[in-house]
């Protein structure tokens, strides 16, 4: 005899509401209608300022199996999570949870902060539904796993949150689930910690079904057998894990990189160029902009900002800085940008640039254009043979 | 697998109410389950509500004490004229005051207990008759501690307390449920709007006045029936003359207050139980 699945997610919809007042009202028509068990439910519809926050999702799980449910910000995964932790109800569809259900969406929810660590145990176990016997006799596994004994019996006030992190974490994973729902908590927590976080987490799998939402890729990929991949409340993938993640990347990648460049009415026919494409470390480049102009601009600076590939700004020219100043005029001009001596880490790097009047702040000219790679030949790693 | 039939939860947008059964056995089992984490939040709330103070439990009766002391003096000095009681004003001023902290407690406990547990009720799943068992709990614990100021007020007046103190639990009782009933049925609406919070406290006052906790009515006039269809005025009667030995009257009126009071706490209960859901959905976290 073959258990079925633990987790069996069928076409399940939820809509929220944007507006406060108006979320309010409906919920209190939801409440009301909960109380009119003989109207016939009509598939529901999104009433005004109604969105899907999950659109038509279906998967299952068995036990062994790790689901990463992936996606960007906003996708509708915490939602999903919480119906199936059956905190929120679908308005469509049907989810079957079979088991005990663990869920760490939020740790220390029931943490209070006037008690001792040691109290908070006892009181968190007992919302995850632990009897005060069975607490008591993982109480001291639990203090182990946490690494802070000597601080057990100060009021959790006291903690930082990385320890309040890991007093959470700690009574959350020594309940034997059968299924395990992890949303984005491994990502508090120093590195260490989340080492061996994922590793209980690795062995509790083997008994149990998990699902499991990050947004640090390389987790995913080392713990999950299936993945999900859910964009604006729609699955756009669902299966093998290293391809959700491939779809993943792509799509973040495409809408985050797009290169546009903006400017002023009377500014045309800009192009800009940069050479070499490919330096190394503490190279230089040249980033030449050309452009017509309509009319003059005198004193202009141009700034030109590296981001990485997280679109973090790592480093600024700035041609003020560098003693470099000029004037716009009318009809064809071109800059030469001399970005000289680039003390930037190997990688990939966009280009940011903007020129305008040193005496106002309206750009001229604004664009995310160019990308330039840092590859550092020379340097090689200590004590590694070169070949 | 026993484990696992016994643990299946099905979520559907269906009205729970459509398979009443289901929904009461359900409803039983998380009232069961749910005591031992009653307790636990219980005690951490009361352990919580005195481990940062100084005067320690001297807060769970010093309101009502200077509500009482109060009264008195304005009695004492003529400004208010009670008329003659068959005990000592100060004694009946102050029974009148704590019971009816109890039953403002009763009914602001579940609507602070809630609204100050978003946080876990918007991302644990667990049984939420134990918000409503925990604050009955420290209902009846703030009361015993009270309980023990006003025997020693017994003494102090000379009053001796008669037989009919056994009877208290009853009507006393029923003033805890109907506060409790009042509270649950606001409680998932405290959720969606602060209002609630705000208003209760506002309309205590005027309730205790309506009641004859702290100054003797008489059903006259058009304010005097508001009083006669007060509830809560014939159950504090009743809980201070079996306190402090009085015959008592209204014993009607609050059996069947009794009734009605359990009956909407159920009523209550299910409500609660139905709306949560739509309540924690709206309040995002």
């Amino acid at each position: 005899m073959s258990e079925g699945p633990l987790i069996a997610v069928e076409n399940v919809s939820k809509r929220f509401c944007r507006g406060l007042k108006r979320s309010l009202r409906y919920g209190v028509f939801d409440v009301a209608s909960e109380f009119a068990p003989w109207r016939t439910i009509e598939e529901s519809k999104l009433r005004p300022e109604e969105f899907w926050a999950t659109n038509n999702v279906s998967f299952e799980l068995q036990r062994g199996e790790c689901l990463g449910l992936i996606g960007r910000n906003g996708a509708g995964k915490t939602t999903l999570l919480r119906m199936l932790n059956g905190l929120i109800r679908p308005d469509k569809g049907r989810i079957v949870m079979r088991g005990r259900v663990g869920a760490l969406i939020a740790l220390g929810a029931g943490f209070n902060p006037i008690l001792t660590g040691r109290e908070n145990i006892y009181v968190n176990a007992s919302i995850l539904g632990l009897t005060k016997r069975e607490t008591t006799t993982k109480i001291e596994e639990i203090i182990d796993f946490s690494e802070i004994r000597q601080f057990i019996d100060t009021p959790v006030q006291n903690y930082s949150s990385g320890m309040q992190v890991r007093l959470g974490f700690s009574i959350a994973v020594c309940l034997s689930p059968d299924i395990l729902i992890l949303d984005e908590v491994l990502a508090v927590g120093d590195r260490a910690f989340q080492i061996k976080c994922l590793t209980r987490v690795g062995e509790m799998m083997a008994s149990a079904a998990v699902v499991f939402v990050s947004h640090q890729i390389e987790l995913v990929s080392h713990i999950a057998t299936k993945g999900l991949v859910l964009e604006s409340g729609r699955t756009i993938f669902s299966g093998r894990v290293e391809e959700a993640i491939k779809i993943y990347s792509v799509s973040g990648a495409e809408t985050a990189k797009d290169n546009w460049i903006r400017s002023l009415d009377g500014i045309s026919d800009i192009a800009i160029r940069l050479f070499p494409k490919q330096i190394g470390y503490r190279g230089s480049c040249g980033l030449q902009i050309e452009f017509r102009s309509n009319k003059s601009y005198e004193d202009c600076v141009a700034r030109v900002c590296f981001e990485d590939k997280n679109d973090r700004s790592v480093a600024e020219w700035n041609s003020s800085v560098h003693m470099l100043s000029f004037a716009i005029q009318c009809g064809t001009n071109r800059l030469s940008l001399p970005l000289e001596n680039l003390a930037l880490n190997s990688g990939q790097y966009r280009l940011n640039v903007n020129i305008q009047p040193r005496k106002s702040s309206i750009y001229i000219i604004s664009a995310n254009h160019c990308e330039i790679l840092v590859a550092d030949f020379d340097a090689i790693a200590p004590n590694a043979i070169q070949l | 697998m026993d484990e696992i039939h016994n643990r299946t939860a099905i979520y559907t947008p269906e009205p729970q109410l459509r398979h009443p059964l289901r929904l009461a056995k359900s409803m039983g089992r998380d009232l069961w389950v749910s005591r031992e984490l009653a307790w636990r939040l219980m005690i951490r709330n009361i352990s919580a509500m005195y481990r940062q103070t100084i005067f320690g439990y001297l807060w769970a009766f010093l309101p009502p004490v200077l509500a009482a002391a109060t009264f008195m003096l304005l009695q004492r000095g003529g400004v208010t004229a009670v008329g003659v009681l068959r005990i000592p004003y100060g004694l009946w001023v102050l029974s009148g005051a704590f019971l009816w902290q109890v039953f403002a407690d009763s009914v602001i406990g579940p609507i602070r207990l809630v609204t100050t547990s978003k946080a876990m009720l918007a991302k644990i799943n667990f049984p939420r008759e134990a918000l409503i068992l925990a604050s009955a709990g420290e209902v009846i614990f703030n009361f015993l501690v009270r309980l023990v100021i006003l025997i020693g007020a017994l003494a102090w007046f000379h009053v001796a307390p008669s037989w009919q103190i056994v009877l208290l639990p009853l009507p006393l009782l029923t003033l805890i449920g109907f506060g409790l009933m009042i509270g649950v049925l606001c409680s998932p609406l405290a959720l969606l709007y602060q209002d609630i919070e705000k208003v209760v406290p506002l309309m205590l006052p005027f309730w205790m006045l309506l009641s004859g906790a702290v100054v003797p009515l008489k059903a006259v006039g058009v304010l005097g029936q508001v009083v006669a269809l007060n509830p809560v005025f014939p159950l504090l009667d009743v809980s201070r003359n079996c306190l402090t030995g009085q015959p008592g009257t209204h014993f009607a009126e609050v059996a069947f207050i009794l009734v009605a009071t359990v009956a909407l706490l159920l009523f209550g209960w299910l409500l609660y139980r139905l709306a949560m859901p739509h309540a924690i959905a709206r309040i995002g976290g």
